[in-house]
């Protein structure tokens, strides 16, 4: 098949899929009844936001981009990570509480911080490991058990430890000196975009590598394509579940350290939940690839951090982008298998083409 | 299999009936062990709380929509399809509920959280089974629609009426509640006497008796229909056929994607009831995100149950009762840590005899841990008490998973045509 075909399969999903969330959308607001058309929606969606909201878009993505190589690393080999989210939960958790304590000083104590974030990550989803491998119990079951218990210790040891203002509860301010800002590239007023932005970078290429140029990644994939053969060319299944469990754990503990680091300062109200998710759509949609999910990352980040000016504007609930979110994720796996199915079809004919030519030579 | 082996398969109970005519008689001696422990920890601890009729009745009510989403969890999975999706379908139900409750009465309103329930799992059929997508993957983006679409919904419907807002909806009428008369007082009378057994066993039929609402029965109903529907019924043979060899299934002849479909649509109305419970019964009002990861404990509670009926009756009751006493006080639930705590232990002494040393070592460090802990403190916060749900799945997951048996081809995708 030439590479331009390739490429144009490669395509042909997600667009069909984004096509479908945007007429799912547009039905259901014209279902609505809203004073607001579906027009006015996608004129207030598509309009070019301002410096403010472009520096939220950046800095969203890359939070969920973080997101989506978590649940990626399972999902590459058919393990389901249900669990980033308790596990990011979690980790934010303790990491906020740790370098809130300021044992150690400034830049020491970001990477400190940083550790123990990836370190409470992996040990969460090593749970579930651990339980697959030894136990047979399936991830999907206990991860999404971990999550329910993540929220409640969470929530739970915050207001035991917490600081209480008010009627809000949250952990000991980060020090000054272990703050990261992050790059102006407006005016003050709006916003950086934060350092911490840079682990989705490193997250990323890392991915990447580990994907392509190591044997655990060619394992990795192996093993998703077919367990069977994997086992049977000698790779340890329980080790490689293991180990992809922990890492994906450890990739979840970053989530949301950017912001952190960035703006937050403690772990409290200000804590963003849910991007756990938001990652595993955005797996999802990027088809688990290290670029693809660039895309989808950003395609996220822009219809939420969008979604926010449609109730100045209209009259529409800004909670409908989950929808067209929802719509886009299930639409783009049904489009691959539609694709997938019509790519075994067509080579099946190529190759009966193939076979009956030269038995029909033969035979004059 | 020759002739003569047939034969002798007919002639004897099989190994399977003895050991599921075992598991009934095993039913009744927990449950009855269960009752004698709840009443002696009651008497040594003086928590009357713990099986006082009020206690019981808020697990009814808690253990409802938990059943509801666990009978919907067992038709779909019985059929093969894992429906993680049952949280967003929920959701949906809590919608419909309120929508059509509000502009045409309760009894409509069930219907239309059915309705709405359906329509979520027609998503997860359609995605599911004429496509073939990932049973995980479409139930992760059935809850991501479902959590946005009643948000959205809900303030584009309820804003504007009154007793209305963008997150809530209040001022529903709500579903009768029946109370036998007589025999209510006199059971309530005897749960307040405070004898051994005979005061815990009365407490729990004084539950049944008072106020209790017509939903309730409504679902009580709709288990034993299951229990019959899927056993008894040529139609639950094929249903469970589907789950456990799609293809065998279909070279007999049955329509497997038309019984899947069945069996994901009655999957997701029996998770929209579940909502309806929530918002018609359980509380005053619609409020966006009610279910609360009730749809999760659910699908827990099925599998607690051993993709059984009954099994999920018991285990949604237990979860019901443990958050229906993290509500009440917390002294109640220092009381049961002893309860668990021998419970886990003589566990521990039964599976070390049948020579399960290392699930008995578990077993036992667990209930001397459970022990010191109701030794060496006072009460229990209320949060450790939410915990429990997922906890003792994990836990029953994790020692007892030989025991369970989800049907065979649960979760994999089957494309028609495949059987050959």
């Amino acid at each position: 098949m030439s590479s331009l075909k390739r490429i144009g399969f490669a395509l042909l999903a997600p667009v069909i899929a984004v096509l479908i969330a945007v007429l799912a959308t547009s039905i259901v607001i014209a279902a609505s009844g809203s004073d607001s058309s579906a027009t006015d929606f996608w004129s207030v969606i598509l309009s070019k936001p301002d410096n403010r909201l472009l520096v939220n878009i950046v800095n969203q993505t890359t939070m969920i981009y973080l997101a989506a190589v978590a649940a990626a690393i399972g999902f590459r080999m058919g393990l389901f990570n249900i669990g980033v989210e308790g596990q990011y939960m979690l980790a934010s958790y303790t990491a906020a509480t740790f370098a809130g304590a300021a044992l150690l000083p400034g830049a020491v104590n970001i990477l400190a911080a940083l550790v123990i974030a990836m370190a409470v990550g992996a040990i969460w989803a090593g749970i579930a490991g651990i339980l697959r491998t030894t136990r047979g119990v399936s991830e999907v079951i206990s991860t999404i058990m971990l999550n329910s218990i993540a929220a409640i210790l969470v929530g739970y040891l915050l207001d035991q430890h917490g600081e209480h203002g008010g009627n809000q509860v949250r952990t000991k301010e980060l020090p000054e000196s272990s703050q990261l800002s992050g790059w102006l590239p407006f005016e003050k007023p709006d916003g950086p975009i934060w350092t911490l932005g840079l682990l989705a970078v490193v997250v990323g290429i890392g991915f990447w590598v580990l994907l392509n140029k190591t044997r655990f990644g060619f394992d990795l994939r192996a093993t998703g394509a077919s367990q069977t053969a994997a086992v049977a060319s000698g790779i340890k299944v329980n080790r490689m579940v293991l180990v992809s469990m922990l890492l994906s754990g450890a990739v979840a503990g970053l989530i949301w350290m950017p912001a952190y680091f960035g703006s937050a300062h403690s772990y409290g109200t200000t804590f963003q939940a849910g991007l756990g998710f938001t990652g595993i759509a955005v797996a999802l949609l990027g088809r688990n690839q290290p670029v693809g999910m660039v895309f989808g990352a950003v395609l996220f980040a822009f219809l939420s951090t969008q979604s926010n000016t449609l109730t100045f504007q209209t009259d529409i609930s800004p909670s409908i982008v989950q929808i067209t979110q929802g719509v886009a994720v299930l639409a783009v796996v049904i489009a691959y298998e539609l694709v997938r199915r019509y790519r075994i079809r067509l080579e099946q004919r190529s190759v009966a083409k193939a076979r009956t030519a030269p038995a029909q030579e033969v035979a004059a | 299999m020759s002739t003569t082996e047939t034969q002798l398969d007919k002639c004897a109970p099989s190994p399977r009936a003895k050991r599921v005519a075992g598991m009934y008689r095993s039913y009744w001696l927990v449950l009855l062990l269960a009752v004698v422990g709840l009443s002696l920890v009651r008497i040594a601890t003086g928590a009357d709380d713990i099986s006082a009729a009020n206690t019981l009745r808020a697990a009814i009510l808690s253990a409802c929509p938990i059943l509801l989403a666990g009978m919907g969890g067992l038709w779909s999975e019985r059929a093969g399809v894992v429906n993680i999706g049952l949280e967003g379908q929920m959701l949906l139900g809590t919608w419909g509920a309120a929508y059509f409750t509000y502009h045409y009465g309760p009894w409509v309103g069930l219907l239309g959280a059915a309705a709405f329930g359906a329509i979520g799992g027609l998503m997860h059929a359609i995605a599911t089974i004429t496509f073939g997508v990932d049973h995980i993957v479409s139930g992760v983006a059935i809850n991501i629609i479902g959590l946005g679409a009643t948000v959205f919904l809900a303030e584009a419907f309820f804003s504007d009426l009154q007793y209305g807002g963008p997150r809530q909806l209040t001022g529903l009428d709500g579903l009768p509640f029946v109370t036998v008369p007589g025999v209510s007082d006199a059971l309530n009378n005897l749960n307040d006497r405070g004898w051994f057994v005979i005061s815990d066993v009365a407490g729990l039929l004084a539950a049944l008796t008072t106020r209790i609402s017509v939903m309730t029965i409504l679902i009580l109903v709709i288990v034993i229909l299951t229990s019959w529907l899927l056993w008894h019924t040529p139609f639950g043979l094929r249903l469970r056929s589907c789950g456990e060899s799609p293809a065998a299934a279909e070279s007999l002849g049955v329509n497997v994607y038309r019984y899947k479909y069945i069996a994901v649509l009655v999957s997701g109305s029996l998770a929209g009831l579940g909502g309806a419970f929530l918002a018609l019964v359980a509380a005053s009002g619609f409020t966006t995100n009610q279910t609360g990861g009730r749809g999760y404990i659910g699908l827990a509670a099925m599998i607690f149950g051993n993709w059984n009926p009954f099994g999920t009756l018991g285990a949604s009751l237990l979860f019901g009762y443990t958050d229906a006493l993290r509500l009440r006080t917390p002294s109640a639930v220092h009381a049961l840590l002893l309860l668990v705590a021998v419970g886990l232990l003589a566990y521990a002494a039964w599976r070390f005899y049948r020579g399960a040393r290392v699930a008995a070592l578990v077993l036992g460090l667990l209930g001397v841990g459970f022990l010191l802990w109701f030794l060496l403190t006072d009460t229990v916060p209320r949060e450790f008490t939410g915990m429990t749900p997922y906890v003792v799945t994990l836990l029953v997951l994790a020692l007892a998973s030989q025991r369970l048996r989800p049907p065979a081809a649960d979760g994999q995708v089957y494309r028609k045509g495949s059987a050959g």
